[in-house]
């Protein structure tokens, strides 16, 4: 199933990537090309077949609800782009309309 | 001993020579560390050096030498792929996203080897998130292959794989998600081993795709890579996917020989499209020996394999799109903080941070779990996987062991396959089904073709490292072919 | 709501804080309200590259409780999902949740006759706190990230549209929080964010069978809050549609200050969670033993309590007892020891619960009974429950040294009232020559010196000897 400039455009605006001019026409052309490929899955009838998320036996490796030392503010905060005192910064959370 | 043959040994080897005192962890540092001056420039296998690192767990290996109390590992020199973490030292995934992180704690699987006495001499270059198969997928630069410079060595672990062909590091640590241990080790000559999914923690992996991703070791022989995957193996409380199972049960009776063993031979790997006769022919020998050595080579049949790349390239996007949600300019790395606000600050961030491949797959997985594509896309993948979980478990009735090529092709030429993602992708259509199923496997030297090395691979039942190491040892004896160190030109 | 003809459907979620040490995924302990920004925050959960969640045991034996509390069915398998999206409070990108396999679904609430069903209760981990730079959200010019909560387990537990006014809303809130903290699983404070309820509320044409649209009201933090945003939101929407207009489906705050309810924009311009299976934590398949214990080990309900209650006291009192584990089991032991229900009640709604220190059920028995056979004042005894449920010493003891026995026996009266009226020739002459109230003095001397005399026998035998 080829992919649109506009499927392009909202996958990017799903997942935060921002385009540069051109870039809906180059991915939509590759991601087409790959999802040709992938088509081929349709063909096969997985009506009664489970899916498989994780191949590791059903574990249920819990842990005790026993506190471990945090980070130091230093710490936490030592890879920060910006910081204002404990916190990090970020620009105003600006919603689209 | 001369540098050139100090670089040259194998872990055995020189754990041998440390003992007996002929040689100091330090000697063994700076005859790494000049050849690495020497030869890095143009195999470009390392993006980073620790001198702080190596000089304090150098000193410390010659102490407990002396001391008499040497752990396994004591002054043995590796490197690490730029997805481990190590504390205080830059680890950016090969992405310009990470530039500057310096994360605050150690990858178990590093940790583990550090304290079993291993040097660390620097991180290794890799395919961005470890996206890719020739390296050449790295924000900083491509690494080269050591028997041909002009090619790839593979990827996405190509740093580390070259590093061990080019005598640039005795041992050293990648990642394998669909074949990114054993297709760079196959390239560049060298043993390479993915174990079971669950057998080694991925506490401090930086993720790609977390149902997928393993730790493994490189290595110049199969002894080597049994010693380590066994040191970094077992329990790790802070990874609930991690298996409670010894590590050390990797070794049991590894050197047992293939005498009676049913070595299996899957037709669609043997004929897969578009592979190399002079690859087919190195494996048409190995076959050959391993049948000299009292192993049974019987058919077996992966009928799904020709859709398992599809199904790879929906399932690894998809977790990958959400592994990578968290690189975002906030808490750190790139930063387009003074962006007018948060929604351009992730824009820019991920657009400037973020390579094209790494983009591809963003995009890609996002759209295979998006309204309306989930159940066509993703679920219909996951169902696949559980068909070609089922085609490796019916495989493994018939045989103990599956051989095949590891890669279809020798090392390409760098830039033949970068237009083409598909082109790309299909590198590992011999190595990802043992991803999807949560298989261990290794790659092992069988020759050249035209003068580079080819790679045979050995997968075995899930928690079955031991079978793989077995076969793959008795080869290596056999064939009398080691890896090799490369005379880089 | 004044006409008559609407019908309201409310639905509730709430997200409920289980008690626990430790986050839902990492170590980090659980912080205060006022701790600094970003103290309690490890690599986990700053979703720093490459660390792993690793479920916290107590959070999910927690979320059980509630569940078997609340007759939900468990199902054999349960798994963590990823939802995606992007926000600074989210430090991963991703919340881990649970989708379609929560950990219980199907159970019911109780209130009185009306049954409200549940739909699912599930974990999560809570996100980060934001404070924004400026005055209003959409005027900041930069915002600043506080991670302490982000990881903190919640429990989100989603009812059916099963509730039909706002005062039944609060009765569900309410009964919820006294399940929570009857069987532990919460202190479900609201005003410390550990308890917040989420009404869906929409309004349909009596007698329709199809829901309106509805509307999700957040910010509210007490359940008085909960039933004025409940009665604005109903009437707004009535005036909207009477009006010919139609209800958007939104969220909206509610603004304590100017007690209305707001549109909130919603995070995220094209919203779609893509929610798959967490890869990093395998299915859960819960111990079916470990769930029948935690069954058998789950303590009365308070609505049956309230029943067995109501039979010794007033509805009122026993609803006010029963609403409090510790002081439910207090009163059922007191008035087990042989001390009178009623009485019991009083003291335990006056003078205890104010306190909020318990004194042992034998120790308030006998304090009771002191009380109840005239061997204490009152006053007293308020005395002796103090010092008693500060040492732990029993009523008897403390009532023996400060000798507060009081004096009934009459001719030990007759002697201190004698020595009243002969520490008092005046008062007692003026009495004698007809100013009755003259006895007062005289009994107030008698009762200083004699704080143990009993005061009503006392004036009798006085009065007695002045004739
Ligand atoms: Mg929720
Ligand atoms: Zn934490």
């Amino acid at each position: 199933m080829p992919l649109s400039e506009d499927e392009v455009r909202h996958v990017a605006t799903l997942a935060r990537l921002g385009l540069e001019p051109g870039d809906e026409e180059f991915y939509a052309g590759q991601l087409s090309g790959i999802l040709g490929h992938i088509d081929r899955l349709q063909q096969l009838d997985t009506e009664d077949i489970p899916p498989t998320a994780q191949v590791v036996e059903v574990a249920s490796r819990l842990r005790d609800d026993e506190p471990r030392p945090c980070l130091s503010p230093d710490e936490a905060l030592a890879n920060a782009p910006a910081r204002v005192g404990g916190f990090f910064r970020v620009p105003a959370i600006q919603e689209e309309a | 001993m001369s540098a050139d043959e100090l670089t040259a040994l194998t872990v055995k080897e020189a754990s041998r020579l440390l003992r007996l005192g002929s040689i100091s962890a330090s000697d063994l540092v700076t005859a790494h560390v000049e050849r690495i001056e020497r030869l890095d420039p143009k195999v470009k296998a390392y993006l980073r050096f620790t001198p702080e690192l190596w000089e304090k767990q150098a000193d410390e290996a010659d102490r407990r030498i002396r001391q008499g109390d040497a752990p396994p590992l004591a002054g043995v020199p590796i490197a690490v792929k730029d997805v481990l973490c190590v504390r205080g030292v830059e680890t950016t995934a090969g992405s310009k996203v990470l530039q500057g992180f310096r994360p605050p704690y150690t990858a178990t699987a590093v940790q583990r080897l550090f304290d079993a006495g291993a040097v660390m001499l620097g991180v290794t270059n890799c395919d961005e998130f470890a996206m890719g198969s020739s390296t050449e997928n790295s924000g900083y630069f491509p690494t080269r292959n050591p028997w041909d410079t002009a090619r790839v060595p593979g990827g996405s672990s190509g740093g580390s794989a070259a590093a061990v062909a080019a005598g640039e590091a005795i041992i050293s640590l990648g990642t394998d998600t669909g074949g990114s241990i054993r297709q760079p080790a196959a390239l560049c000559g060298v043993v390479g081993m993915k174990p079971t999914y669950g057998r080694v923690s991925r506490y401090g992996l930086i993720a790609f795709a977390s149902s997928l991703d393993q730790v493994g070791p490189f290595a110049r022989s199969v002894d080597d890579a049994a010693l380590v995957l066994s040191l970094m193996s077992g329990l790790d409380m802070l990874d609930a996917t991690s298996s409670g199972r010894p590590g050390m049960e990797v070794l049991n009776n590894y050197g047992g020989g293939v005498k009676g063993m049913r070595l299996g031979v899957p037709r669609e790997y043997y004929d897969v499209a578009g592979i190399e006769a002079g690859v087919k022919a190195a494996i048409d020998a190995a076959l050959f020996i391993l049948q000299r050595e009292g192993a049974e080579v019987v058919d077996v049949s992966l009928p799904h394999t020709d859709y398992g790349l599809a199904a790879y390239y929906i399932i690894a996007p998809a977790e990958c799109s959400s592994n990578l949600a968290r690189f975002d300019g906030v808490k750190y790395g790139l930063s387009e903080v003074d962006a007018p606000n948060v929604t351009e600050l992730y824009m820019q961030t991920r657009r400037k941070g973020f390579g094209t491949e790494v983009r591809r797959r963003v995009m890609l997985g996002t759209y295979a779990l998006s309204s309306g594509y989930y159940d066509a896309y993703y679920l219909k993948a996951q169902k696949v996987r559980t068909l070609i979980k089922r085609d490796f478990d019916g495989a493994f009735e018939k045989c103990d062991a599956i051989v095949s090529a590891t890669s279809p092709t020798v090392a390409f030429p760098i830039g033949s396959k970068t237009q083409d993602p598909l082109s790309m992708y299909l590198c590992d259509v011999l190595t990802l089904g043992g991803n999807l199923a949560g298989l261990p496997g290794i790659s092992v030297p069988c020759g050249t073709s035209d003068g580079l090395p080819v790679g045979l691979q050995v997968l075995a039942p899930q928690w079955g490292e031991n079978v793989a190491l077995r076969v793959a040892r008795a080869y290596e004896e056999a064939s009398e072919i080691r890896a090799e160190v490369a005379e880089v030109v | 709501m004044s006409d008559a003809s609407w019908e309201v459907v409310i639905g509730m979620e709430v997200h409920v804080q289980p008690r626990t040490r430790s986050k839902m995924f990492c170590g980090c302990a659980i912080a205060e309200l006022n701790a600094p920004p970003n103290t309690h925050v490890c690599e986990v959960c700053l979703g720093l590259p490459g660390v792993l969640p690793v479920p916290n045991k107590a959070a999910i034996e927690a979320c059980l409780k509630t569940a078997l509390a609340l007759n939900c069915d468990i199902p054999r398998h349960t798994k963590f999902d990823r939802k995606n999206y992007m926000y600074p409070d989210l430090p991963k990108g991703y919340q881990i949740s649970q989708y379609d396999l929560p950990m219980s679904v199907n159970g019911v609430l109780e209130l009185g006759e009306r049954k409200v069903r549940i739909r699912r209760v599930h974990l999560e981990e809570d996100t980060g706190k934001l404070v924004h730079a400026g005055d209003k959200l959409h005027r900041a010019w930069e915002s600043y990230v506080d991670l302490n909560r982000a990881g903190v387990p919640l429990m989100e537990i989603v009812s059916e549209p099963d509730i039909r006014s706002a005062d039944e809303a609060r009765d569900y809130a309410v009964e919820l929080q006294t399940v929570l903290r009857t069987i532990g699983a919460s202190n479900a404070d609201m005003e410390k964010g550990q308890m917040r309820v989420e009404p869906n509320i929409s309004i349909r044409r009596a007698g329709s069978g199809d829901l309106g649209v509805k509307t999700e009201l957040k910010n509210i933090n007490s359940f008085r809050a909960l039933h004025r945003a409940i009665i604005y939101e109903v009437e707004r929407q009535r005036q909207v549609l009477e009006g010919g207009g139609t209800v958007a489906q939104e969220t909206r705050g509610w603004s304590e200050a100017e007690q209305r309810t707001f549109s909130q924009r919603s995070k995220e311009f094209a919203e779609d969670y893509r929610y798959f299976p967490e890869p990093d934590i395998p299915p859960l398949e819960l111990d079916r033993a470990w769930i029948e214990d935690l069954r058998a080990a789950l303590p009365e309900m308070p609505a049956v309590r309230r029943g067995r209650l109501a039979a010794q006291l007033s509805s009122r009192d026993a609803a006010l007892i029963a609403a409090d584990r510790e002081l439910a089991d207090l009163f059922e032991r007191a008035v087990e020891l042989g001390a009178p229900a009623a009485a019991v009640g009083g003291w335990i709604i006056n003078e205890v619960a104010p306190s909020g220190k318990l004194p042992s059920p034998e120790n308030l028995a006998e304090l009771v009974k002191l009380v109840s056979a005239g061997d204490i004042t009152r006053d007293q005894a308020r005395v002796v429950l103090a010092e008693s449920v500060e040492t732990g010493r029993t009523p008897a003891e403390i009532v023996a040294e400060h000798g507060y026995a009081q004096v009934s026996d009459e001719s030990e009266l007759r002697v201190l009232a004698q020595a009243a009226i002969d520490a008092n020739p005046k008062a007692a002459a003026d009495y004698r020559s007809g100013k009755e109230q003259a006895a007062n003095a005289i009994l107030n001397d008698l009762r200083k010196k004699a704080p143990q005399a009993n005061p009503k026998l006392a004036r009798e035998v006085l009065l007695e000897l002045l004739r």
